[in-house]
């Protein structure tokens, strides 16, 4: 793609030299004058009615300025159902959820004054599977839950029962397609909870002054979505509330929508206006913010001999935890991928989004999918085993192509992206076979490390609302160069850096002429509603692009007065407009950028600013009962492919070489794009391998830390891992680009289980693959390690 | 709480200054000296993001008391810039994108610059053992390895 510039092109990350010097400042390094320290008091019952909170003691207790619980915390949060309470009211329904919090004057102080808060509870009965929850005769989690508030007509919450969201998708008639199939498989695939672990924790500083200014500053990912959310709850116009946002330690998720910026908002009101600000223990992170939801799958699929899929049938029940806010819209988008990127004529899926009393769900890397896909693409490999199929060219049997109806009926298109070039590539880049020769198979028995390779696909589109929007602004600075602000966040996956190769481009300006804001202030930050779903590239992509191409137009009207020229008569240069016949009669971008001045003193113009926005185009609600719609901006489809070495002896699994190939549209900057797939790809092979949220019998959380909950270390990288991409331009994506922040975490445990049934024989349809379970496994005999 | 008089270097300036007798070296440098480079990712050891180097050998910051560290020599990130200059490593990390949200980059740099003192021609094997106490949720620790690689002037395959 050498026509371009900058998209493409080795660009280095802006932010380099603040984050390697120290430099950068985050939430948790600011500090401001009278700031006061928080502390929370948390449930220590997963399920209990709250008789009394005596916070008397604590109020004692020298430096402590606000002490507040239940009785203040009246307001309910939630950005797709409003189902959360700031401080847990009449009953807790996990155990960590926040029942009382301090104020103080340092943290040694709060610390103590939680200690002396006392609470009296009566334990309820608790619900821990999601297969019980959904029982008739289930205690309820939340008796009023018809009364909640939600996004009507998107949503459908289960008056009455622990169901927050039902999410149907029905095309074709299932039973007709399973009475036409001459295979049928049915299996049921389990995911435990997973934790999200940005590095940096939910860090919150928040000032409610007098007269309703609210001035806050946290660790976020969705600035207006926070003001939003906010004005909601408290009814405080939107107009006094100042979101700022810093440098962010991490996200993948957990930091999108509205944390808790209200508690501590609520601590500063009560301290009469003085900052307050909280750094929630790592433990606390694990306890008390939301994780990523667990999933039970049942999936039954009907094929014709040939391998053709006729009919799939497929229950989701998510395990929401205790609230859904965020949930229920997972359980909604998944399900638009619910059977992965196939054309299959007869379907039916059934997505509930069901309340336990485990830590609340919220939004993760791929939302949804990297669970699904975990059922959908083991299930592939399961049915082409049973008709005797390579597991690949069933796949590419039934992939969707251009033509095809997606399971909502969307239309695929020559513009959507290929599954099946992903696939064949990853199939091509680790040999993929299970062929092993004689002499590896020896090697293999006489070493007891027996080696496994498998593929599997995703897919995945932005889950957002149909308005999400994003808006930029391009201004010029006096010399000429410009600088672009937008409101969505880098946390570090290189959004900021590809919009400014977005703007250099457009304008053709050397990319050292443009700069990006770098925090995000709401009161002077253009709206964006949320920096999640890999929609940056695209949305907010497209609004820079919106807003360079305006500020042309301005450059353009400046320079026909200037050179005495129509518009169409001058064209742009690097920095500077000229007359296109005669190209000595120029203007620098530094003459026009703020007003140009004649040589009497006579001035014209003023200020250059650009401004830009961008939607989807075209996205439509749901229908309740079929799912049929428009849900997707853009589809990105990939595939992975790995290969294993499974040691018999020990259980262990190690990674010889791993391979990616998504489908981005156009690839913008490959270095940051791999940086997204190798880290996603580990992100995923910690799910595969080693996380997994764990509670005892009675609800309590016992995975708070590093030790107990395990994410991968320089250890557990693959041996060798290979990235590449296809290029199907997206058109209304910039320069034909889809995003791909999500995508490489999806499909991870598919090929990673996959390749231990072939390595071993072992079929796993739960996670993790711990070494401790796949030795039980290979030592229970199961099939005992196969060669084929 | 009782406050005691402390004496270090830190990044070759002398500090003379009071602090808690529980607080930890971390919060020492935090919030007591301003130098908030350093960072709390667990508070218990496990993730390496609050590393600097004393008297020569990397530690987790915030499990050492600061009142230990009496008459210590503590290296932290700010001192890992020389005359406003970045140094091998610095420049070896924005090179090979080995960093994203940033968050863990300060004690990473650490433990690679306590590695690199040690044994400046580390292998591959050894950049995962030495770091191996380092957490990155972000980057997949590949392009981690090729920039302590550079650093140390091997070869770097990626």
């Amino acid at each position: 793609m050498s026509e371009y510039k900058y998209i493409g092109k080795p660009v280095k990350r802006h932010d380099g030299v603040e984050k390697v010097t120290g430099q950068a400042s985050y939430t948790g390094d600011l500090k401001m004058s009278g700031m006061l320290y928080a502390k929370m008091k948390t449930s220590e019952y997963a399920h209990a009615k709250i008789l009394k909170v005596d916070t008397s003691e604590a109020e004692k207790l020298p430096g402590v300025r606000a002490v507040i619980d239940g009785r203040h915390g009246f307001a309910k949060l939630g950005i797709y159902m409003q189902d959360r309470s700031v401080i847990a009211m009449d009953k807790v329904r996990y155990h960590g959820e926040v029942v009382a919090a301090v104020a103080a004057d340092d943290l040694e102080t709060a610390e103590r004054a939680i200690e002396l808060i006392k609470v009296e509870y009566e334990p309820l009965p608790i619900i821990q599977d999601v297969r019980e929850a959904v029982k008739p005769d289930a205690p309820l989690i939340h008796p009023d839950l018809g009364s909640y508030s939600h996004t009507v007509g998107v949503f459908f919450p289960k008056a009455g029962t622990n169901v927050a969201n039902h999410m149907k998708l029905r095309r074709g008639n299932v039973e007709e397609g399973f009475a036409k199939s001459d295979v049928i498989l049915e299996n049921t695939f389990t995911q435990s909870q997973i934790f999200h672990i940005p590095l940096e924790t939910h860090v919150t500083i928040v000032q409610w002054g007098a007269g309703d200014n609210i001035k806050i500053w946290c660790s976020g990912q969705s600035p207006f979505s926070v003001r939003d959310l906010f004005s909601i709850a408290f009814g405080v116009p939107r107009n006094n509330i100042e979101v700022n946002i810093l440098y962010v330690g991490g996200g993948f998720g957990a930091k999108a929508g509205i944390h808790l910026e209200p508690l501590v908002g609520l601590l500063s009101k009560a301290a009469g206006g003085r900052p307050v600000k909280l750094v929630p223990t790592r433990e606390e992170e694990c306890s008390t913010l939301p994780c990523r939801q667990g999933l039970f799958a049942r999936i039954k699929t009907g094929c014709s001999a040939e391998g053709r899929i006729l009919a799939e049938e497929v229950e989701l029940l998510w395990d929401a935890g205790a609230y859904a806010d965020y949930g229920v819209n997972i359980g909604r988008a998944s399900a638009t991928s619910g059977c992965g990127p196939y054309e299959i004529e007869n379907i039916k899926i059934d997505s509930l989004t069901v309340y336990t009393n485990h830590v609340f769900g919220t939004a993760y890397r791929g939302f949804g999918h990297p669970e699904v896909f975990f059922a959908v693409e083991r299930q592939r490999d399961l049915m082409a085993a049973k008709l005797g199929m390579d597991p690949t060219e069933f796949r590419l049997k039934n992939l969707l192509y251009p033509g095809s109806r997606t399971v909502t009926g969307e239309l695929i298109t020559e513009n959507t992206g290929r599954p099946d070039k992903c696939l064949k590539r990853v199939a091509e880049m680790i040999g993929l076979h299970n062929h092993y020769t004689d002499a590896e198979k020896a090697e293999m028995k006489r070493t007891g490390k027996y080696r496994g390779k498998a593929a599997a696909v995703l897919q995945k589109a932005p889950a957002m609302p149909t308005w999400a929007a994003s808006s930029a602004l391009v201004q010029m600075n006096e010399d000429g160069t410009v600088r672009i602000s937008v409101s969505g966040v880098d946390y570090g996956q290189g959004t900021y850096t590809v919009l400014q190769q977005i703007a250099a481009e457009r304008l053709n300006l050397p990319i050292e002429k443009i700069s990006i804001n770098k925090s995000v202030s709401t009161p002077i930050s253009p709206y964006d509603w949320q920096t999640v779903a890999s929609r940056m590239t695209v949305i907010c992509g497209m609004a820079v692009a919106d807003a360079c191409d305006d500020l042309k137009e301005q450059i353009l009207e400046m320079a026909a007065v200037v050179l005495r020229a129509s518009k169409h008569e001058i064209a742009f240069g690097e920095g500077d407009v000229y007359v296109m016949q005669n190209p000595q009669y120029r203007v620098g971008f530094n003459k026009i950028a703020i007003g140009y001045v004649y040589e009497n003193g006579n001035a014209v113009g003023g200020p250059l600013i650009g401004r830009g926005k961008a939607i989807a185009q075209g996205l439509t609600n749901l229908d309740p009962e079929t799912g049929q719609g428009k849900a997707a901006l853009d589809w990105t489809y990939g595939a992975h492919a790995a290969e294993i070495e499974v040691d018999t002896e020990t259980g262990d699994i190690e990674v010889l070489q791993f391979a990616s190939c998504i489908d981005v549209g156009q690839v913008m900057n490959e270095e940051l794009m791999r940086g997204q797939i190798v880290g996603g790809v580990l992100q995923g092979l910690g799910c595969a391998k080693s996380e997994y949220v764990s509670h005892d019998a009675s609800g309590r959380l016992l995975t708070r830390n590093f030790t107990d909950y395990k994410i991968p270390t320089f250890k557990d990288m693959p041996k060798k891992m290979m990235v590449d991409a296809v290029e199907t331009p997206q058109l209304d994506g910039p320069y034909g680009a889809r995003g791909c922040g999500e995508h490489p975490l999806i499909s991870v445990t598919s090929v990673m289980a996959n390749a231990l049934a072939n390595a071993v024989g072992v079929q796993f349809f739960d996670l993790p693959l711990s070494a401790d379970r796949v030795y039980r496994r290979i030592q229970a005999g199961n099939s005992g390690p196969k060669l084929s | 709480m009782n406050r005691q008089r402390i004496r270090l270097k830190v990044n070759g300036q002398a500090y003379d200054t009071l602090c808690s007798e529980n607080a930890t070296l971390l919060t020492l440098l935090r919030e007591d000296l301003g130098l908030t480079g350093t960072k709390e990712g667990c508070g218990a050891g496990e993730c390496g993001a609050c590393t600097v180097i004393l008297n020569g050998r990397p530690v987790n910051s915030c499990m050492v008391l600061a009142l230990e560290c009496q008459d210590s020599e503590v290296r932290t990130i700010e001192g890992e810039t020389v005359n406003g200059g970045l140094s091998d490593l610095q420049k070896a990390f924005i090179e090979h994108n080995a960093l994203q949200c940033g968050f863990c980059t300060p004690g990473m740099i650490m433990s690679a610059r306590a590695l690199l003192d040690k044994n400046p021609s580390p292998t591959r094997e050894d950049i995962c053992e030495a770091l191996e106490g380092n957490l990155c949720r972000c980057t997949g620790y590949e392009p981690i390895i090729a920039a302590v690689l550079s650093a140390a002037g091997g070869e770097v395959n990626e």
